[in-house]
């Protein structure tokens, strides 16, 4: 191999360069685009892409005002704290009890929930309304809250149990002869080992539940309890016809798992990779 | 088996060997405590619903009144009825916009990109390719709404290429709007991909590259012997998370078009949202869910085959 020159490199790089642009902005074209639409001016009629000579920044305000971007906050915010902190634990649990106390039946248990791991939600739409109009739920956030902690099991328990396999054996049997019970082993041993997996697991719950549109969209009658992601069809209706004001709504919709992205997009990255291999 | 066993009995000594025995059953039975919240919210609002699907479609039933037994009249039209016939066919159709073109520009990028690994797949360009995976599959729904109409991205670039006469409102379009639909799953699932086989090429041991370039291998020759092989099972990932996409997708289609212009973009998942909840007709819905999630199974375990073998 010859040692590369600087141009060298950059030529055999090129096309790897310019893909990579290219494929990067094909990702961002269309938030660029509602940006431009959002800041025209109220009442006109943008067009795709153009920066407009005199930003209406404005906009995003009425936009927050019109789509009740502060409840919708708050009401997404209400399902995401319901749904991921007891789902997180109790598949954690459920996934110590399969993988190392290894529970009668459990392997049972953990072959159903595979089953049902790519089952589409679909199937369980219409029996989940009428449940929850038997059990009184229709019209508050439980009606969203209990079912997603449910939906979340199988890939939950599948993901914790996928970690709790790998945990050397010798570990728990330590703490075994040590006296301590399960309990207090998975307290001390194997909580702080699962972490990694607890952390990246808790980042794609968020995810999915922010973003969770069909089961809000039939759960959740008042479109101001769902999640912000279901509230964007009654907002669409709505402002149809006023693209600037519709653009705007849309991307302060958009905005917070944007914003909690770029936060920790390393760890967003690190746990959608993973995710989605042992998914 | 491995288990949590302080009690130690001394060989000969039977009583306290069986009760020992005892003991430890008691113990791993005890184990169920930790898994049971997870059991019971699985049973009531996972594997409950199932069960009553299936048994709703066997039934005709407006949600209100009373249920009368229809036998398999339900299924016969999902197979006859020609909106959800079509419905499931669209979802067959929107396969190649959500994985086949994905997979295939991913691998493109990938192997072109290997060159460059590390350093410009840097924190921008990640961030950018991710964009689509992050935002709400509804808000994808309304940019590209906005993307595609009349004065919309796609066809400002059409007329800016002087193709006037191919601009038109995208998803209003008899012809192309299905078309249309597919392509906003294809910028949905492309920058997944990409950053999935990326991460996958990366562990292909570069000797083989090397060996291969010695036996004379072209570019070709080596995406071929080399590349393909050692992707197998980013490849089988992608494919198998995108094709379920494909065949259950509703957040983007509900928002682009509901369907329409007429039923052109008809796809299961909206279709049962609209049997069930626009026309109460619960059994007819139930039927045509449960035909989707035996074809995504249908589809799927073989995929998975397909991509594990080794």
């Amino acid at each position: 191999m010859p040692t590369s020159t600087p141009v060298r490199t950059l030529r055999r790089r090129a096309p790897g360069l310019l893909l990579i642009a290219a494929a990067s902005l094909y990702s961002i074209v269309p938030l660029l685009s509602m940006m431009s639409a959002a800041l025209a001016p109220q009442g006109s009629f943008p067009s795709g892409l153009s920066w407009p000579s005199d930003p209406h920044w404005h906009n995003f305000i009425d936009a927050w005002n019109v789509a009740n971007i502060t409840t919708l906050l708050q009401s997404s915010t209400m399902i995401v704290l319901g749904v991921v902190p007891i789902a997180v634990l109790i598949s954690t649990m459920a996934a110590y009890a399969i993988a190392i106390l290894a529970i009668p039946l459990g392997r049972i248990f953990y072959t159903v929930l595979v089953l049902t791991l790519t089952l589409p939600y679909e199937i369980v739409i219409v029996p989940l309304y009428e449940q929850n109009k038997d059990m009184g739920l229709l019209g508050s956030q439980w009606a969203l809250i209990l079912p997603l902690i449910g939906l979340n099991m199988p890939f939950a328990v599948f993901w914790m149990r996928a970690h709790f396999v790998n945990v050397p054996r010798e570990l728990s049997e330590a703490a075994g002869l040590d006296g301590a019970g399960p309990w207090q082993a998975l307290r001390h041993i194997h909580l702080p080992l699962a972490r990694p997996a607890i952390a990246s697991l808790t980042l794609l719950m968020f995810l999915s539940t922010w973003n969770q549109f069909l089961l809000a969209l039939v759960l959740i009658d008042d479109p101001t309890k769902r999640t912000m992601a279901g509230a964007l069809q009654a907002f669409t209706t709505k402002y149809s016809t006023d693209q600037v004001l519709l653009n705007a709504g849309a991307l302060l919709i958009m905005a917070p798992t944007i914003i909690v992205f770029l936060f920790l997009q390393r760890h967003f990255v690190k746990a959608l990779l993973q995710g989605a291999v042992k998914g | 088996m491995h288990l949590i066993n302080p009690t130690r009995s001394r060989p000969g000594d039977h009583t306290a060997a069986s009760r020992s025995r005892r003991t430890l059953r008691a113990r791993r039975w005890a184990g169920w405590l930790f898994a049971l919240p997870a059991l019971a919210f699985y049973a009531v609002f996972n594997f409950r619903p199932i069960l009553l699907s299936i048994q709703y479609s066997f039934y005709d039933w407006d949600g209100i009144g009373a249920s009368t037994w229809a036998g398999l009249e339900n299924y016969r039209a999902v197979f006859t009825d020609p909106e959800q016939l079509s419905s499931l066919l669209h979802a067959f159709y929107l396969i190649l916009f959500f994985t086949v073109l994905p997979v295939t520009l991913a691998l493109i990028s990938a192997s072109v990109m290997r060159q460059i690994q590390g350093k410009f797949t840097g924190t921008l360009a990640r961030t950018m390719l991710f964009l689509p995976q992050i935002i709400p599959g509804a808000a994808a729904g309304v940019a590209w709404t906005w993307m595609y109409s009349d004065n919309g991205v796609v066809n400002q670039l059409l007329r800016a290429v002087g193709l006037e006469s191919a601009a038109r409102p995208w998803l209003g379009d008899f012809t192309w709007a299905l078309t249309a639909v597919g392509f906003i799953g294809t910028w949905l699932s492309t920058g997944l991909c990409t950053m999935l086989l990326l991460a996958g090429i990366g562990k292909i041991d570069g000797s083989l590259y090397e060996a291969a370039r010695i036996d004379g291998a072209g570019a070709i020759r080596q995406f071929r012997s080399v590349t393909l092989p050692g992707l197998r099972n980013e490849i089988g990932v992608c494919v198998t998370i995108t094709v379920i996409a494909a065949l259950a997708s509703f957040d983007v289609v509900y928002l682009a078009t509901q369907g329409g212009p007429g039923t052109q973009t008809m796809v299961p998942g909206v279709m049962v949202y609209n049997l069930a909840f626009n026309e109460s007709r619960l059994g007819a819905a139930s039927a045509l869910a449960v035909v989707l999630a035996l074809i995504v199974i249908a589809v799927i375990v073989p995929l998975q085959r397909l991509f594990r073998e080794r």
